[in-house]
């Protein structure tokens, strides 16, 4: 179906001005800051300020993940309600199962294809797809084709590589497509971001979940020493070598304990699953948290 | 360690029992990578070593890298050329041999170790001299060439320092490029002290731990060795086709003395390392040195075409050896591991490797190329084969790393595929594939995974009630929960809650 937009955001980040601050705060404060603008942007907000929300009508169907739906709905619930809010249609087509990385990935090509098949059976027909989770939507990009390819499915292979092109990480799809770094959220506490290994280098997410949390009122953001290195997560790998995975994870909690936040953030639940869980083991009172989770919190929220 | 004394006396200090290298005529006797890697994480010295020394090269090598403007298109340009390389090989190879032989090289073909052993040993044998001075090379290790030649008894004597410090300290190798990585200052000094009398020179006494103290130990060690030797044996980092011209890329200098005060002088060369033109070296000596010591040049680079009279060795073989090499060329999506210039970049930015050390690997390959590649030369039968490509988290970092752009995770995740459809066909049944069926069944439709859903649920609003977190658990889930706790499933799926919630929408 084609999405009804009324108005495309990408524009504004076209013209180089953070205009997403207005989109999101009240009247007021959209009128404070407007005074310190040059009448071209004033021009531009003119027709901005009309909407009342920056994504309207937008069609947005969501990939909640295998792993959100069954262990972690907070998470999928919390991109519907950002989402809503945003002023888009969310759909949750119920087709929808799992990436397949986890089959793929441990060797299983035959059963990442029943994935697949799943996947594109519910997202075809969507120009947006969004999902929180750099690893899956990294996947699906990265491995969908191949899987079909290697089928001799060509048909299903041109199917994949359109939903890849439609596919997107939740941190693209708000600064990318809605061209928005403030989203309106508010959480008043210190957190730390460990940028997962799939969304940063397959994905390819880049600086975008820094950009979102920056721009969180009350939100402290704290630098992760060594961030860059992996968590020991690696699916299977915590399975087959849970020794190595397990020395991995304590490093990365040892490194979240030291910057001394409340909450350590990430992009991908997984990932999230193992730091949390030496973190808890270890009764060290830091809690982990989505970056969608944050982003959909506001004023007034329960902590 | 064992040594068997019932043979004549060894030359040269033994190295730990077992075999590492590739197309042995033994099956590797090394146990898979998990319990290699379990022991290996216990030594607490060895992780302390291996955080210092490759934090500091990883560090600096995104320094150097970062001076290069047009970093990201010499790296393509490398893994274009490897790639037409891999394409002509039998063309560049055939052309490599004339124009070494036109300048005066002998060129022989080796199959595997066995074949490539036994030329080295015959050509040594032929000069009537009973030891030989070495450049550190990776498949002279690969074939195990040490212990051929001392089998035949002739003593291989190690001259880079690293390399001297593993074979005094009957060790093996756990590093391409820095073999000695898992060792510190004292423990050098240890061996030196204990070991280098027995085979030379010794060290001064009362000798201190100072690296430059160390390093004039082995110098004098090693000076005798190197002044008395009539044959030297050399790898190479590359061939050049068009001039018959051979390349060695080092640090310490002790190359250069073997390759030029020895009379006769063996290279080894595994096949891959041709280049088509002279030119094409400007992409490697670009890519080399900022990959792997983070250095914008090495310190020695050495080029010889041929033999010259009166000056250097006067008589020069080149031994092309293939063991297993084409296996991987065979192999569509695996043979881009040929690329590899071993640099040992993917190595020093593996966290697996940082924690583990070379040692677990079982194989003189560690770390990222190790995994893809030795399974490829060797093949996945032995227990440590077939446990390797597993040896990663798929973190993607090698493949960012990597110079020639080698896609590091994709041909892991094929040589797992590979795996995964050998134990299918296996005539006993494995665990693995027995486990994937009703785990693939919950997710080929969304129907099954609700079923799933459900009673998870059921679990989860019953026996799990009031429950945040579960704690150690047994097997199948001991190995996940013996180090962290996992949260409990919440009562209700996203999916229940949509449709309750949004019921009537899709
Ligand atoms: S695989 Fe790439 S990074 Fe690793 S040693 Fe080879 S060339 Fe270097």
């Amino acid at each position: 179906m084609p999405p009804t937009v009324e108005f495309c955001p990408r524009f504004l980040t076209n013209r180089k001005i953070d205009l997403s601050l207005f989109l999101w705060s009240d009247q007021k404060s959209s009128d404070r800051s407007c005074s310190s603008l040059g009448e071209d942007a004033k021009l531009i907000l003119k027709g901005v300020m009309a909407l009342p929300v920056p994504a309207k009508g937008l069609r947005v169907a969501l990939f909640a993940t295998c792993i959100n739906d069954l262990m972690f709905p907070s998470t999928p619930k919390a991109v519907v309600k950002l989402l809503e809010r945003l002023g888009c249609i969310v759909d949750f087509p119920t087709e929808q199962t799992c990436c397949g990385q986890m089959f793929t990935n441990t060797g299983y090509f035959d059963a990442g294809l029943a994935s697949v098949k799943t996947y594109v059976k519910a997202f075809e027909p969507y120009e947006y797809i969004v999902g929180p989770s750099g690893s899956c939507v990294g996947a699906i990009r990265h491995q969908s084709v191949m899987l079909a390819e290697k089928a001799g499915d060509t048909a299903l292979a041109a199917k994949a590589a359109k939903c890849v092109e439609h596919s997107y990480d939740l941190s693209e799809f708000l600064v990318d497509v809605l061209g928005l770094v403030d989203v309106g959220a508010f959480f008043p506490h210190k957190v730390t971001y460990h940028p997962t290994c799939h969304s940063t280098r397959i994905a390819k997410v880049g600086e975008r979940p820094y950009q979102l949390l920056r721009a969180v009122r009350g939100l402290d953001l704290i630098e992760l020493p060594d961030a860059s290195t992996c968590c020991g997560f690696g699916g299977t790998f915590s399975i087959k070598n849970p020794e190595v995975s397990a020395a991995m994870a304590a490093d990365k909690a040892r490194n979240v304990v030291s910057t001394g936040a409340e909450y350590v953030v990430t992009g991908d639940n997984a990932c999230l699953m193992n730091i949390g869980g030496v973190l808890h083991r270890n009764n060290t009172g830091v809690r982990p948290i989505h970056l969608a989770e944050i982003l959909a919190h506001q004023e007034g929220d329960a902590a | 360690m064992t040594i068997n004394l019932s043979i004549s006396p060894r030359r040269t200090p033994a190295p730990p029992p077992g075999t590492i290298g590739i197309g042995q005529p033994e099956p590797v006797a090394s146990p898979a990578f998990r319990e290699n890697a379990k022991r290996q994480l216990q030594n607490t010295q060895m992780r302390k070593n291996l955080r210092h020394a490759t934090t500091t090269i990883r560090n600096k090598r995104l320094l150097r890298v970062a001076e290069v403007p047009n970093w990201e298109e010499v790296r393509s340009a490398g893994a274009a050329l490897k790639d037409r390389i891999g394409r002509h090989l039998d063309k560049y190879l055939a052309q490599a041999e004339e124009n070494l032989t036109k300048a005066g090289a002998h060129v022989h073909w080796a199959r595997d170790a066995e074949e490539a052993n036994r030329i080295i040993t015959g050509i040594v044998k032929s000069k009537g001299v009973d030891e030989v001075v070495k450049i550190k090379s990776m498949v002279t290790q690969e074939i195990e060439m040490n212990e051929a030649l001392e089998a035949a008894g002739i003593a291989a004597w190690e001259t880079d320092l690293a390399e001297l410090i593993v074979q005094l300290g009957h060790d093996r190798p756990s590093h391409i490029l820095v073999p000695a990585i898992h060792r510190n200052r004292e423990e050098v000094r240890e061996i030196f002290n204990k070991e280098m009398g027995q085979y030379g020179t010794p060290p001064p006494d009362k000798m201190s731990n100072d690296p430059p103290i160390l390093a004039g130990a082995a110098r004098r060690h090693l000076r005798e060795k190197f002044l008395r030797a009539k044959v030297g044996i050399s790898g190479s980092n590359m061939v050049i086709c068009d001039t018959g011209t051979v390349c060695i890329v080092e640090s310490e200098g002790n190359g250069r003395m073997c390759l030029t005060l020895p009379e006769t002088l063996i290279s080894v060369v595994g096949v891959e390392k041709v280049i088509p033109t002279f030119d094409d070296l400007e992409v490697f000596m670009k890519l080399l040195p900022r990959s792997s010591t983070a250095e914008r040049m090495n310190p020695y680079t050495s080029m010889w075409t041929g033999t010259t009279d009166g000056d250097g060795p006067q008589e020069l073989h080149v031994v092309f050896v293939d063991n297993g090499r084409t296996n991987a060329l065979a192999d569509p999506e695996g043979r881009s591991a040929l690329r590899c210039i071993r640099c040992s970049a993917c190595m020093n930015i593996c966290p697996i490797f940082e924690r583990v050390g070379g040692h677990a690997y079982g194989s003189v390959y560690p770390g990222p190329i190790g995994i893809i590649l030795t399974p490829q030369m060797r093949g996945i039968n032995s227990a440590i084969d077939k446990s390797l490509p597993y040896a990663s988290t798929l973190c993607c970092a090698c493949a960012d790393a990597c110079p020639v752009k080698i896609p590091i995770p994709d041909i892991i995740v094929h040589l797992r595929n590979k795996i995964a459809d050998k134990k299918k066909h296996d005539m006993h049944p494995h665990l693995e594939p027995t486990v994937m069926v009703p785990v693939n069944w919950m997710f080929n439709s969304a129907k099954h995974f609700e079923f799933v859903q459900k009673a998870v649920s059921f679990a989860a609003g019953t026996a799990l009630k009031n429950t945040d977190y579960l704690g150690p658990m047994p097997w199948p889930a001991s190995p996940w929960t013996r180090a962290r706790d996992i949260p409990a499933p919440p009562a209700e799926s996203f999916r229940q809650w949509w449709k309750k919630n949004r019921g009537g929408r899709r």
